[in-house]
């Protein structure tokens, strides 16, 4: 069948098998000589794709274990982000990280070694993880922790499945109070203003930015950062009256059809920040989870407003020495296109030492463009861009970057491939992704 | 009718659609019997649908082509359950069927006997208590025989059949019959066919469904409802016309 990331680039034809437990799971891998697992299809790009065999895990969504005084979860781990908060928030429980979309499954976190809007204090979501169990390209199951098979398991928290297929995991959920996050957004005329504002917001937990990619000159990275904590009862306004665990629900609204090339241009674009920009408005708001974590999930299927072509997703993050410069560098080439996205995102970061793993302490954006002959011009210039600051690239993201690339943002590939040589030394599991980068 | 107490047996649970019907059930807040052949496999289902939704889980072993079991199994379960929706089937393989007398008796008693005695049996039981809902999962197959699928269609027809007339015995009785017609459904049956998108339907989605038009009493369910126009044209068509198209 044909299958594409959530971009909607590259579309391949490919078997896809599914696996509804351990035994599904290591029979596929015993019967295929090449196959990479695939959870909810969120990365953007090849990195859930093999031509001859991808593995949905999805049909893996067992709730294996939950500890009521510790908020300890275990689960299988094609269990979507959506289960378990759905499952668990009405009980006073919440993820200690989360992406920006929860239609995520938990090996998916895993494997891309996800991040969210708290990274600078509570790190990756891989750093979270107690234990995993994982299967082998030889059959073999092993549970991995930072006790038991170590090496395996700092591969396999960001190494995009290509260590084996992730069967389950554990994890702590944080308790809070409330299903609402307090949340200020603030407005910054530039980008220096912007970088400004998220040191300034160091102390908050949650931190992220929209920045108008379109802009020039002195309004150059103008942003609306947005800041939240996980709200307490007392924060609730006394007029709100129902169970504070229980937001109201909100109605989804779906992107019918593939919309045409035309629709997006640099006007529309234009116009759309423009709007966006002025529509804001500064100040302190109580809003439900669903609305500051995932707001574009309210809009099933939006990636389908890029067409049938598909788009990129283009994510770096550069050291904070190199920010301001390399993102005014990266801002400026990508506002004289006129190709900006709708909505580009701007965090500052905090550390990280995975072996694949993005983050690193510095500022990273991300947008997205249509998938075009010039989109890919442009991108290896930003690329270039990147490299000269010593920044790398997001692989949950990327469809297009070069090997080369890729090398001389990860400094620690080298080990990463040791290990991986060491479990699966016929390179069974492998993506289009892994071979294109050569992981 | 899915209150706290109602308790719900699914035979066929192991099955995609079954154990989509158990979480959506168990959603509502019903108490599960899962009925399986080698019923342990379930096990972790069954911890799932407790850790999810706080419900009770019960198994059952359940070999549905022992139709001699089927009263004991029954027995084995005390009170009816308020709700029995019969999950099984086999689509097996038509050319083979054709050709292996043996193969074919398999489909047939899956997809007809075994399902409709046991059904039978619960709606003894219903009736004699005055209340209950029973669900049959057909097959849209059983709406026309074709070349591709007859052996398997014609058990499907059967049973369809069968459950209209347990409708028609027990209407005025206090116990509901839903018969359901899924369409295409992305599940181990179809696995590895080209199915349409349109007409293919997730199991929660059929799972959904079920809930849905077994709670309001429904009788005949196709789970989108361009199934049942696509199914009326092509039972419309004349059998002259019909015998020689491959559809």
């Amino acid at each position: 069948m044909r299958l594409a990331g959530w971009g909607n680039y590259p579309r391949i034809e490919t078997r896809c098998l599914r696996a509804r437990d351990s035994a599904e799971t290591l029979a596929a891998i015993a019967a295929n000589s090449s196959l990479i697992a695939r959870g909810n299809g969120r990365a953007y790009g090849d990195a859930a794709l093999n031509r001859q065999a991808t593995l949905s895990m999805l049909p893996s969504d067992r709730v294996l274990a939950f500890d009521e005084a510790t908020g300890r979860l275990t689960c299988q781990a094609g269990i979507l982000l959506s289960d378990i908060i759905d499952l668990f928030l009405p009980r006073g429980w919440f993820v200690p990280v989360t992406p920006g979309t929860k239609f995520v499954t938990l090996g998916g976190m895993i494997a891309a070694d996800v991040h969210g809007k708290n990274h600078h204090g509570a790190g990756s979501f891989g750093d979270h993880v107690e234990s995993l169990d994982l299967a082998l390209a030889d059959g073999r199951v092993l549970r991995c922790s930072r006790r038991e098979n170590p090496a395996l398991f700092d591969a396999t928290r960001g190494g995009m499945g290509l260590t084996g297929v992730i069967l389950a995991a554990t994890i702590p959920l944080i308790p809070v109070e409330t299903a609402f996050i307090r949340q200020e957004t603030l407005p910054a005329d530039n980008l220096a203003a912007t970088m400004d504002l998220f040191e300034a917001s160091q102390g908050w937990t949650y931190s992220v930015a929209w920045i108008d990619c379109l802009a020039g000159g002195a309004s150059l990275g103008r942003s609306l950062l947005y800041r939240g904590e996980h709200a307490l009862r007392r924060d609730l306004r006394a007029q709100f009256s129902g169970d504070p665990l229980h937001p109201i629900a909100k109605r989804n609204h779906r992107i019918p059809i593939d919309f045409p090339a035309m629709a997006l241009n640099r006007w529309t674009v234009r116009a759309f920040n423009e709007i966006y920009y002025r529509r804001a408005r500064p100040g302190r708001a109580l809003i439900d989870c669903d609305s500051f974590f995932y707001p574009l999930d309210a809009i099933l299927e939006w990636n389908r407003i890029y067409g049938r072509a598909g788009f990129l997703q283009y994510q770096c993050v550069l050291p904070k020495p190199a920010s301001l410069a390399g993102m005014t560098a990266l801002l400026q080439r990508i506002a004289a296109s006129g190709k900006g996205s709708f909505l580009a995102v701007l965090k500052l970061m905090g550390r990280q030492d995975g072996l694949l793993s993005f983050p690193l302490e510095g500022y990273t954006l991300a947008l997205d463009f249509p998938a075009d002959g010039q989109a890919f011009g442009l991108l290896n210039e930003l690329d270039a861009i990147v490299a000269d600051h010593g920044g790398r690239l997001y692989l949950a993201k990327d469809a297009r970057g070069s090997a080369a690339m890729l090398r001389r943002g990860y400094p620690r590939l080298d080990e990463f491939r040791a290990i991986r040589h060491g479990v699966d030394p016929g390179g069974r599991f492998s993506s289009l992704q892994s071979q294109r980068l050569d992981l | 009718m899915t209150g706290k107490s109602s308790t719900v047996l699914i035979v066929g649970a192991a099955s995609d659609i079954g154990r989509a019907l158990a979480r959506e059930y168990a959603k509502a807040g019903a108490s599960l019997i899962l009925a399986a052949r080698r019923v342990e496999r379930l096990a972790p289902d069954a911890e799932d649908l407790k850790l999810r939704h706080g419900t009770t889980v019960r198994l059952a072993e359940c070999d549905l082509l022992d139709l001699a079991g089927h009263e004991r199994f029954l027995d084995t379960l005390g009170e009816p359950p308020d709700i029995a929706l019969c999950v099984v089937g086999l689509l097996g393989q038509q050319q083979a069927a054709e050709a292996d007398a043996a193969a074919a008796d398999l489909i047939m008693r899956s997809n007809y006997n075994a399902p409709a005695l046991l059904l039978n049996a619960v709606a003894a039981r219903m009736e004699r208590r005055g209340s209950g809902h029973i669900v049959g999962i057909s097959s849209v197959a059983g709406d026309r025989g074709r070349a591709s699928n007859y052996v398997y269609g014609s058990a499907k027809a059967g049973f369809t059949a069968f459950l209209s007339g347990l409708r028609n015995r027990l209407a005025g009785k206090g116990v509901a019959v839903l018969t359901v017609k899924p369409g295409f459904v992305d599940t181990r049956m179809t696995e590895g066919m080209a199915l349409p998108p349109l007409l293919t339907a997730k199991p929660i989605e059929v799972a959904q469904a079920v809930r849905r038009a077994q709670e309001r009493g429904r009788d005949v369910l196709y789970v989108r409802p361009i199934w049942r126009v696509i199914m009326l044209v092509i039972r419309l068509l004349p059998e002259g016309l019909f015998k020689r198209m491959r559809i």
